[in-house]
């Protein structure tokens, strides 16, 4: 059995654990509830772009813009969304999982880009062929952080190198649970839904293809945008409770290590005494 | 009918009230609209945003977006949008200087190029509809 100063010593480090797992589990909670309202807040802006489009869309054919048209053959992109930092419990394996198997049942040519440095260091371990990475997006991630990236895929679709992308990402469903998803990005297909207004009965100002054309790349990057904020939510509601639970675990280790702590002070005291009482006996 | 207006950027809902009447500044020149406007779908550019709102006026640095006007409803979809009273000048003329001294003291990627460009124009624009509003303070308006 362990000597009673050794285990005095684990359970002071057991302690300063589940003070730093505390700590991350609060800091993880506020930066939660920021990233639940940015999501909700960017909602409204992609709610209005999706009914914009829907109004174009319902005017201007498929064949008007090359983002809207559908393609054959070609190389497929993935863009997988992981965290920068770890902890976050088992968020990022199930993603990563989720993105292991969509690539290998693709029979076609597929490239990956990857946000996060988990996904990044996945990837090249798999040997995956890894077309760009980005990460250091942070806790509060803007709208300017996803244009490169947007921009990015947006060429690479209009110069015809892709011909599909999704991104795979961590759906925000609830604290307690987080789902990866598969979203497909491009080409776009917008939705049916109208304001109740026929698109055709719109005026287009100056005219629905200068509108479209405008509108496509901030759509796409908008669409990128929200998957971004979502795996932050994700990411930090995972991290809270994977630092609840370490918390928790760690408090019922002090408790366990507390016991054989007095067993031993208790079997000391006793081996002691008879070593009096022997050693009295003798003389 | 009272005409509500949305202002919405990627990152926020920047407005939503009922209001009398908005002025956008619409790639060829401002464009007013009222309610039972036609339903109307048009970009924006840089400049300033006009609400008129029971009788007071309300003033929008907008850059860049969408403009779609239905009879009852108004969504403004910008880029950025920062109402004039809450623009930090300090700040703004701060971002045009930093602007000022990228593009003077140049660039190593066209892309800087055009970023730098960018911001300058959104830090004239803050800048200028921040001081306007500034002048006009002490006069009611109405």
């Amino acid at each position: 059995m362990a000597s009673q100063r050794e285990i005095r010593r684990r359970i002071g480090s057991v302690r300063n654990i589940k003070q730093i797992t505390r700590a991350m589990q609060f800091v993880a909670a506020s930066k939660l509830k920021r990233a639940q309202e940015a999501t909700l807040q960017s909602r409204a802006y992609s709610d209005a772009l999706d009914e914009v489009l829907a109004n174009l869309a319902a005017v201007v054919g498929g064949e008007e813009h090359p983002l809207l048209a559908q393609r054959e053959g070609g190389t497929r992109a993935i863009v997988l969304m992981t965290t920068d930092r770890g902890l976050a419990g088992s968020l990022n394996t199930n993603v990563i999982r989720f993105a292991a198997r969509e690539i290998t049942q693709y029979e076609g040519d597929l490239t990956v880009v990857t946000v996060g440095r988990k996904g990044g260091a996945a990837m090249r371990r798999a040997r995956v062929p890894v077309e760009a990475s980005f990460d250091g997006y942070g806790d509060r991630p803007t709208f300017a952080d996803v244009t490169p990236l947007a921009r990015l895929l947006t060429d690479d679709y209009l110069a015809g190198t892709l011909s599909r992308i999704d991104i795979i990402y961590s759906r925000f469903i609830s604290t307690l649970s987080q789902r990866p998803e598969l979203r497909r990005l491009l080409p776009i297909q917008p939705t049916e839904e109208t304001s109740g207004i026929p698109g055709h009965q719109f005026i287009f100002e100056p005219n629905a293809g200068e509108v479209l054309r405008q509108l496509l790349p901030r759509y796409v990057a908008t669409r990128l945008y929200q998957a971004v904020l979502e795996s932050t939510a994700s990411e930090q509601s995972a991290r809270m409770v994977a630092m609840k639970n370490a918390t928790e675990n760690a408090q019922e280790l002090i408790e366990d290590l507390t016991l054989s702590y007095n067993k031993v002070r208790q079997a000391n005291i006793t081996r002691e005494m008879i070593e009096i009482a022997t050693g009295a006996n003798a003389t | 009918m009272p005409l509500i207006l949305e202002i919405v950027t990627p990152e926020r809902l920047a407005y939503r009230e009922e209001v009398e009447s908005v002025v956008c500044p619409g790639v060829e020149g401002e464009l007013g609209v009222l309610p039972h406007h036609a339903p109307l779908l048009t970009t924006l550019g840089f400049g300033e945003l006009r609400i008129r709102r029971g009788g007071q006026e309300e003033f929008f640095a907008i850059a860049g977006g969408f403009l779609q006007v239905r009879p009852d409803k108004v969504i403004v979809l910008a880029e950025t949008a920062d109402l004039a009273s809450e623009i930090d000048l300090e700040k703004a003329e701060e971002a045009r200087r930093e602007a000022e001294r990228t593009l003077q003291e140049g660039f190593e990627e066209p892309a800087d190029l055009v970023r730098a460009r960018a911001a300058l124009q959104r830090a004239l624009l803050r800048v200028r509809v921040a001081e306007r509003r500034r002048r006009e303070a002490p006069r009611a308006h109405g």
